[in-house]
């Protein structure tokens, strides 16, 4: 049967992606623009379409233990979550990742209260970075769905062993439709394989999770983590090879687009790197050389892939979709620092924009293509960070 | 500018709402009106200055009066506005401290700081809007959500046992207790009257009619017929026992004044504590 196109929304594409992964513990709390994606499960659920037992848990600091508990008893478990939700999980997003729990959570970024929006941006993961998970952020409907899949085997694999947060921008990628091609469930299931993580609690040894940990040995442990995130890329580049020959769709750490021979590129993360594409073919009928450079993981940070590619160019304007009061924006600042060593590098220039939701439109990025020309001209401006599309 | 043509003719309690906030978000026919309107009246009634009244919500489509009551409000987050109005009471005790929240905000996610709130019999008149169901994130089963009605997270019917609320407030030690209907103005206004004289933690349920989220899921999204049945339904009964009522589907609601039984509030056994350790000190 030749593969069909179906209309989707970011959030379905992610319960699509959940119903055919068929975790076998869903916990979960609503939160808007996570909704849909659980509201579409839990259909699955009642239809019997899935052999998942979901609990529809009073918060999510509830749904992060029970998620945890499930997984620490062998169970794929996953939950699903957005801003306020991520934040209120806190405490136990870090237990997960500390006792090396393979948990896919999906992530609908929306900005972080207060005041209260309900709104796209990064915020509420870019605040989760240090907690030991790994992050993948999708530009599109179709990426969501694949991430899934990809993120379920990243976190299993035995060398990695680490959680997934997948994570897509709230309402302008979970509320919108767009062509989606799944894949047949049997392809599914062989590339997702059998659960080889028998859980830490079986009933084999006594084992206890989580006791006390001092001086003695927190360092080492704490280590290890660091040890296992340097493991990831390696594992990532298999996956991501094998998903290209199963599913016929091909990823990378960095996906570079009209780069060959740019001057200046636009990198970002997730939904407004649709937007740069546009606006960069429209810039090159006019002849200027740009491109767009998209990193897919913020976690562990690609520092070395961006190293090598970015090197090649004279300018780069790097979009944040949050902002780090006090500082300069995470993406920004973790990017500059890879070239501290390094005889070559571009002049780079931070934009924070799109926060709460605000649109960054075409015209709003264009800006950003003639600042990024008079910067590789001029050098003028560069380290500088500047709010796109706030009002003053 | 030109003046509209339209008159708009004055609300009875205009004089206590935000008019530059309206129109406001609630759908027609939801029972929040109702709500806000016995809330204002019951304190006209306690004769409580408003000016030394604070309002304090969770989120939700309840959690929203904040925004629309002209008095000072905190419009907190998700589950937190009981420690929120704790904080308040105790740095200031002459202040009158009202929460206004829904039953997922107070029972689910903010449940914890309820029962405790009412163990401590901390100063607060706590008003919870039952609507059965999660109303601002679309429809998804609550720890209110009776057993067989449908929900967004539950298509074919929620089989979870919920809490009845004035059964759990009154187990943990609130020291009034009672529930009305929207439709009961007059009543309800009478106990919020009540619960704002009452020296410690005081808890009113009113069970609210969402006929955009709960209806629509259950075959009742007919707003006026949603208030009907919610009338039909009701008996009164002062002396019945609040943990013994539990709300069903379709069962009858047994409404009423169940629970005044007035006790030291936390300032005052606090001060009390502290006044004892002194007089053992100076011993
Ligand atoms: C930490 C957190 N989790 C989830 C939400 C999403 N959320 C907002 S309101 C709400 C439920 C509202 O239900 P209820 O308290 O019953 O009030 P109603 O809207 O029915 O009046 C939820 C789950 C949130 N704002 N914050
Ligand atoms: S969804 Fe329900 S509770 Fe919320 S405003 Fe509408 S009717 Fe009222």
């Amino acid at each position: 049967m030749a593969a069909k196109y179906i209309p989707l929304t970011g959030a379905e594409s992610a319960a699509y992606a959940m119903k055919q992964i068929n975790p076998d513990v869903l916990a979960a709390y609503p939160i808007t623009p996570q909704t849909p994606i659980v509201m579409k499960f839990s259909e699955y659920v009642a239809n019997g379409e899935v052999d998942t037992v979901s609990i529809t848990v009073e918060s999510e600091h509830s749904a992060m233990s029970a998620t945890v508990g499930a997984a620490a008893a062998g169970a794929r478990a996953m939950t699903a979550t957005a801003a306020n939700g991520l934040a209120l999980m806190w405490e136990i997003v870090y237990i997960a990742a500390s006792t090396r729990l393979p948990i896919v959570m999906g992530i609908v970024n929306r900005a972080l209260s207060g005041p209260i929006n309900i709104h796209g941006d990064h915020s509420d993961t870019m605040g989760a970075r240090d907690a030991g998970w790994i992050q993948v952020y999708s530009e599109n409907n179709q990426e969501v769905y694949d991430n899934y899949f990809m993120a379920l085997r990243i976190a299993e694999n035995e060398d990695v062993l680490l959680p997934v947060m997948v994570c897509q921008d709230g309402f302008i990628t979970s509320h919108s439709v767009e062509n989606v091609m799944p894949a047949p469930d049997q392809v599914v299931k062989e590339f997702i394989g059998k659960k080889k993580f028998k859980g830490l609690l079986t009933a084999e040894k006594p084992f206890t999770i989580g006791p006390l940990d001092l001086q003695d040995y927190y360092f080492e442990h704490k280590k290890q983590q660091h040890e296992a995130m340097k493991k990831v890329f390696p594992v990532i580049e298999a996956i991501q090879k094998e998903f290209a020959e199963k599913f016929g769709r091909k990823y990378d750490v960095i996906e570079e687009y009209r780069t060959e021979d740019a001057d200046i590129v636009i990198m970002g993360m997730s939904s407004v790197m649709g937007t740069v594409k546009e606006v960069i073919d429209a810039a090159r009928e006019k002849g200027i050389k740009v491109g767009a450079v998209k990193p897919r993981f913020f976690r562990p940070f690609p520092g070395e892939y961006l190293k090598k590619i970015l090197s090649k160019f004279k300018a780069v304007g790097i979009l944040d979709r949050s902002d780090s009061f006090g500082s300069l924006p995470p993406l920004f600042t973790e990017t500059a620092a890879v070239f501290y060593t390094s005889s070559t590098k571009p002049l780079v220039k931070s934009y924070i924009h799109g926060l709460g939701g605000r649109d960054t439109t075409v015209k709003l990025l264009e800006k950003v293509v003639t600042d990024l020309q008079k910067l590789s001209e001029t050098g003028e401006g560069n380290f500088t960070s500047e709010y796109l599309g706030v009002r003053e | 500018m030109k003046k509209s043509s339209i008159e708009i003719n004055k609300h009875p309690i205009d004089k206590y709402l935000r008019r530059d906030r309206m129109p406001h978000i609630w759908c027609p026919g939801c029972g929040l009106g109702m709500d806000i309107t016995a809330f204002i009246e019951g304190t006209k009634q306690a004769n409580i200055d408003m000016n030394n009244m604070q309002i304090v919500s969770g989120i939700g489509c309840t959690g929203r009066i904040s925004g629309y009551i002209k008095l000072d409000a905190y419009h907190t987050t998700h589950g937190r506005a009981i420690p929120f109005a704790s904080g308040l009471k105790l740095a200031n005790r002459n202040l009158t401290v009202v929460v206004f929240s829904g039953d997922g905000d107070l029972f689910a996610i903010g449940g914890n700081h309820l029962i405790h709130a009412a163990r401590r019999n901390v100063d607060l008149t706590v008003i919870c809007v039952n609507n059965f169901i999660y109303g601002m994130t679309g429809g998804q089963t609550a720890p209110t959500t009776p057993v067989g009605a449908f929900s967004s997270t539950a298509p074919y019917g929620n089989f979870e046992k919920p809490f009845n609320l004035v059964g759990v407030a009154a187990s943990a030690g609130a020291s009034y207790v009672a529930r009305w209907t929207s439709l009961h103005t007059k009543r309800l206004a009478n106990s919020i009257a009540k619960a704002l004289s009452n020296k410690g933690f005081s808890f009113i349920e009113i069970v609210s009619p969402c006929p955009t989220v709960f209806g629509r899921k259950n075959n009742r999204s007919d707003a006026l017929g949603l208030i009907n049945e919610l009338r039909d339904r009701s008996r009164i009964d002062n002396s019945a026992n609040p943990t013994e009522i539990p709300i069903t589907n379709y069962g009858e609601i047994v409404i009423g004044d169940f629970l005044n039984e007035p006790r030291p509030c936390f300032s005052e056994s606090f001060e009390e504590g502290i006044k004892k350790t002194k007089e053992r000190i100076e011993k």
